[in-house]
């Protein structure tokens, strides 16, 4: 059983330093910085090594041109080969490099899924802030309509239009970033509706600083934080989105290639009897995607513990 | 400390609890925060003890370990619980689990956050009955909904299937202690069955209380930080000041010569029926010490405005005054206050 | 409870009314001629006339939308152009299958998910805490996409353990064949909500435990597992509710993908197969039913959280 007094240490950053505030302020102020300290420590190598591999793999996504790698739809004379020298990780059922298509593909990802939240941020976040800030009529308003997207199942939406619509690299992220907006909306209301009512807000109000002054330099910084954490785990949802859509060959449309449709080539691998079947097909754009959305989960997971976000109920 | 044996109790010899030199520290990021500091005292059957001191004093810490519910990997706990005769500090969880409930219960501080919002009242009372008591479950209901009348809650019958939420503070509180008492315990512990109820709640819940016990001859820590609440309904007094014992005495006597400095502030501050006492107490000056850190002197040195040099140097032991059964940590005590010199004590182990 | 429900309820129609609206603008907001978009390659002056007429696009949008909806509250979506099959009987066949699947999955899902969560905390940041913790995290970075055909190749392609694709059974002929054949698929789908529902209900059981009832739960000597099952799970559940509400979508896309994948006639497979062969009306019911369907589910979970949580209606 658990005890009721293991001291899930720090509870609340927040209200901690507000208690804390009774005490000597000298006193409050090393606590303070031995926690931060503390925390620093805490993020562990686990994700140092997280976000490294993160940064590994945009890098080789944005270098690939200039590394030495093959031409991605280079049909070479070797089929449904296994890893070798000439190709490390194989080849597929046209002969190409899987090696090079995995790191080519990793770009769809990488663009989609970043792609994709930065336009989510663009408008839920804004909005967000600016729902929370002014509350009111507006903050009514977005919130109801919030809801009503949300309820709309966000697959679903983005299969029909995409069938309607024909698939692109920059549509694909268009449409993902408009149909995550709605939880990004409420993932930022939440945190600036938190700060919005502090002293140091309201001190700043007070004191005739512009509205638009107060949102970016008193509470953007306060929620940053949050916004990041869920960020990074946002672009991992999004890159399952855009891979599940892929799997469905609804996705970007080949020969480009992304893990996504890699993956879907290699259903045609399976069918196979058991001597013909290439599982490299498989094996290597799964492990890439694997690790690469292993990695942001686990980095955004510990920035979200790091800045004490808890998993906000929305 | 002595207590007039109850005649028709053959186990009188051992007091119904025996606290000694009980200590409870928590290891916090700060350092180790003494919440209770070597506390001792005796309770003898169908007696009543008061525990009085304000906020963050450590009565719910105190009350907490004698019942043996502190536990965790982050909690010191020295010295010794004694429940008629058992030892109860270190026994393990299923010996304690036995009692709990059965011989000894409780009731918490908060009516609004210590009953399962989720759980119907009805069933929160028996199922405790229906654990402790070989009783099945019709006769648990009828036993709970007589729990239920007998603690005054009107139609008992339908308020057995009542969810918490669906009841006023005073009822909750009531319920409470029916759940308490379901088993009739030998011994209750009452962490401010009061607080936060309005006043005439409060005397009701206090007389409702005073009168189950006398009933069911059941002994009683009633904690509070009133010691208005504490005059008229208890045998002795326990005063607590930074988790230590700083003042004790049989009631009338604790209010005819209060010893303590702080004992006076704290009737000082007593809530008076014209400000309730959820307007808090009308605190005494300057803040409670910070637990981790304790001055080397006497802990209320800094807010006592008779504070001299010595009381800022070393703490005043516990010890008693003319009367063996007042004790007091006071180099300057109330009354003896003339001389330049502290009184010279007779310093009782 | 009523005031709470009827709320519900007249936001489950508001959305219901948007998600109608944005089906049927789907295909009549298109740039050039509906009728050409929808036949596609069927396009012939015959068919272009009946489309028209079918859809009256002689007439105003919003007139076209009403009667559309009134063909779709008689249980009319149409017919195909390519398959000359009625959509509602295409959806009859497929929909019991991904039934199937999301109900098998979340068996799994929960049957998993609780007793892990409840063994987890009893002793919190403990060794079994920390590994089934770490364990879930990795699961959510194991898509049905990435799963499934990692899985085919080792239990239906290496090994024989389990059939593989193409071998779908339906449930009415072969109740064993058809179990044997849906445990993989509904296994891929339940890795994703085991790691919803373990972290949710591990940090709300966490959290709950700290509450004092729960103390005053143990002053009455009940057992820590008592404890654990009567007073902390039900007041812990919520979230894990509303999160298998949430869930649904998502396990609607996994059910796709699996469906695809081992080609079991579902609702994913017969909508892959009319987006491949432009057979835009069925597109548009299939979306259209999932998407209500979604939303009644997450109706329904509002519903039980009223059963629940008796604080929830009165607030
Ligand atoms: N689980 C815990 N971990 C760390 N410190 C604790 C814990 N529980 C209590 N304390 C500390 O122990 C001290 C005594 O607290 P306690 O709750 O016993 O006070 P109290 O006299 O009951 O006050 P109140 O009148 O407010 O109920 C406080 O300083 C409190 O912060
Ligand atoms: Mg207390």
């Amino acid at each position: 059983m658990t005890d009721p007094a293991v001291p899930v240490e720090p509870m609340d950053p927040r209200s901690g330093v507000s208690t804390r505030a009774a005490d000597a302020v000298a006193g409050a102020a090393v606590a303070a910085i031995t926690e931060v300290t503390d925390r620093r420590r805490r993020l562990g190598w686990l994700f140092w090594l997280s976000l490294g591999w993160i940064v590994l793999t945009i890098l080789a996504a944005i270098f690939a041109n200039v590394l030495p790698l093959q031409d991605p739809n280079l049909q070479s004379a070797t089929l449904n080969a296994g890893p070798s020298t000439a190709h490390f990780f194989g080849t597929d059922q046209l002969g190409r490099d899987i090696f090079s298509r995995v790191i080519f593909g990793s770009r769809v990802s990488i663009v989609v899924g970043f792609g994709a939240i930065a336009i989510g941020l663009a408008l839920g976040g804004t909005l967000g802030m600016i729902a929370a800030y002014y509350r009111g009529t507006v903050d009514t308003i977005v919130n109801a309509v919030s809801y009503v997207l949300l309820a709309f199942p966000a697959l679903v939406a983005v299969i029909a239009i995409v069938t309607f619509w024909k698939a692109s690299l920059w549509k694909i992220t268009l449409i993902i970033g408009i149909a995550s907006a709605p939880l990004i909306f409420r993932i930022v209301r939440a945190a600036t509706l938190s700060y919005a009512t502090r002293d140091f807000v309201m001190a700043a109000r007070t004191l005739g600083a512009t509205s638009r002054r107060v949102l970016v330099k008193e509470l953007l910084p306060n929620i940053l934080p949050t916004v990041v954490s869920f960020s990074l785990i946002g672009v991992a949802t999004v890159i399952v989105l855009e891979g599940s859509l892929a799997f469905l060959g609804l996705s970007i449309p080949g020969p480009t290639p992304s893990w996504g449709n890699m993956l879907n080539q290699s259903r045609t691998g399976l069918n196979t009897v058991p001597g013909q079947s290439n599982p490299w097909l498989v094996i290597f754009p799964a492990a890439a995607m694997f690790l690469f959305l292993i990695t942001l989960n686990l980095v955004g997971d510990r920035l979200r513990q790091h800045f004490d976000v808890s998993e906000i109920k929305l | 400390m002595t207590y007039p044996p109850a005649a028709s109790d053959p186990q009188s010899a051992v007091p119904l609890l025996e606290v000694t030199e009980l200590s409870t520290s928590f290891r916090t990021g700060r350092g180790l925060l003494k919440a209770v500091d070597r506390v001792s005292f005796r309770l003898g059957r169908g007696r009543t003890i008061g525990v009085v001191g304000e906020s963050g004093s450590g009565k719910t810490v105190l009350a907490r370990t004698v019942m043996g519910l502190l536990a965790g990997s982050n909690v010191e706990k020295t010295g010794s619980v004694r429940f008629e005769g058992q030892e109860l500090l270190g026994a393990p969880n299923s010996e304690l689990r036995s009692l709990w409930g059965a011989r000894m219960a409780m009731i918490f501080q908060d009516p609004m956050t210590a009953l399962n919002p989720v759980m119907r009242i009805g069933r929160q009372i028996t199922e405790s009955l229906r654990l402790h008591l070989d009783i099945d479950r019709s006769e648990a209901r009828a036993t709970a909904v007589s729990l239920l009348a007998q603690v005054g809650i009107p139609s008992p019958e339908e308020r057995y299937g009542s969810f918490p939420g669906e009841l006023s503070g005073g009822m909750r509180q009531r319920v409470m202690i029916a759940i308490a008492l379901a088993c009739s315990p030998r011994l209750l512990l009452a962490d401010e069955p009061t607080t936060g109820l309005d006043v005439t709640v409060q005397a009701q819940i206090l007389d409702l209380l005073g009168s189950l016990q006398y009933e069911r001859n059941m002994a009683m820590v009633l904690v509070t930080h009133d010691l208005g609440v504490v005059a008229t309904r208890t045998d002795d007094i326990v005063v607590m000041y930074a988790g230590r014992i700083v003042e004790m005495a049989p009631t009338s006597r604790l209010f005819s010569s209060m010893a303590m400095p702080y004992t006076e502030a704290l009737l000082a501050s007593t809530p008076r029926l014209s400000n309730p006492s959820h307007t808090r107490l009308a605190a005494i000056e300057g803040r409670p010490p910070d637990l981790t850190a304790l001055p080397p002197g006497c802990p209320f040195a800094p807010r006592c405005r008779y504070a001299q040099d010595l009381c800022r140097r070393a703490a005043p032991p516990l010890v008693t005054a003319e009367r063996p059964d007042h004790l007091y940590a006071c180099w300057y005590p109330l009354g003896a206050r003339t001389g330049p010199a502290p009184v010279s004590h007779s310093v009782s182990s | 409870m009523a005031k709470y429900l009827a709320k519900r309820a007249a936001a489950f129609v508001v959305i219901i009314f948007f998600v109608s609206l944005g089906t049927f603008f789907l295909v009549h907001l298109l740039p050039g001629n509906p009728a050409l978009t929808i036949l596609g390659p069927n396009a012939n002056a015959h068919n272009i006339a009946l489309i028209d007429k079918q859809l009256g696009l002689n007439r105003p949008l919003w007139t076209q939308y009403f009667i559309w909806l009134g063909n779709v509250l008689h249980g009319n979506l149409g017919q195909s152009f390519v398959t000359r099959e009625s959509v509602v009987s295409t959806i009859a066949h497929a929909f019991p299958i991904d039934l199937e699947l999301v109900v098998i999955s979340q068996i799994i899902a929960f049957a998993v998910a609780v007793p892990l969560a409840l063994t987890a905390v009893r002793k919190p940041n403990g060794r079994f805490d920390r590994y089934s913790t770490a364990g879930t995290f990795a699961m959510l970075a194991m898509p049905p996409f990435i799963v499934a055909p990692v899985l085919v190749l080792l239990f239906a392609v290496n090994t024989h353990i389990f059939p593989g694709p193409a071998s779908y059974v339906p449930l009415a002929q072969n109740f064993w064949s058809n179990i044997h054949t849906m445990i993989l698929p509904a296994l891929v789908l339940a890795l994703g909500s085991i790691v919803i529902y373990y972290r949710l209900l591990r940090n709300d059981l966490i959290s709950t435990l700290q509450e004092d009832f729960i103390l005053m739960a143990r002053s009455k000597g009940l057992s820590d597992r008592r404890i654990l099952l009567r007073h902390a799970l039900r007041p812990s559940s919520i979230s894990l509710l509303a999160s298998a509400g949430i869930n649904i979508g998502s396990l609607i896309a996994g059910a796709f993908v699996v469906e695809y994948l081992l080609q079991l006639p579902g609702l994913g497979y017969a909508l892959v197969n009319s987006i491949n062969q432009d057979d835009y009306v069925t597109v548009q019911g299939i979306v259209l039913v999932v998407a209500v369907a979604v939303v009644l589910i997450n109706f329904l979970v509002d519903f039980l959280f009223t059963i629940v949580d008796p604080r929830i209606s009165r607030d």
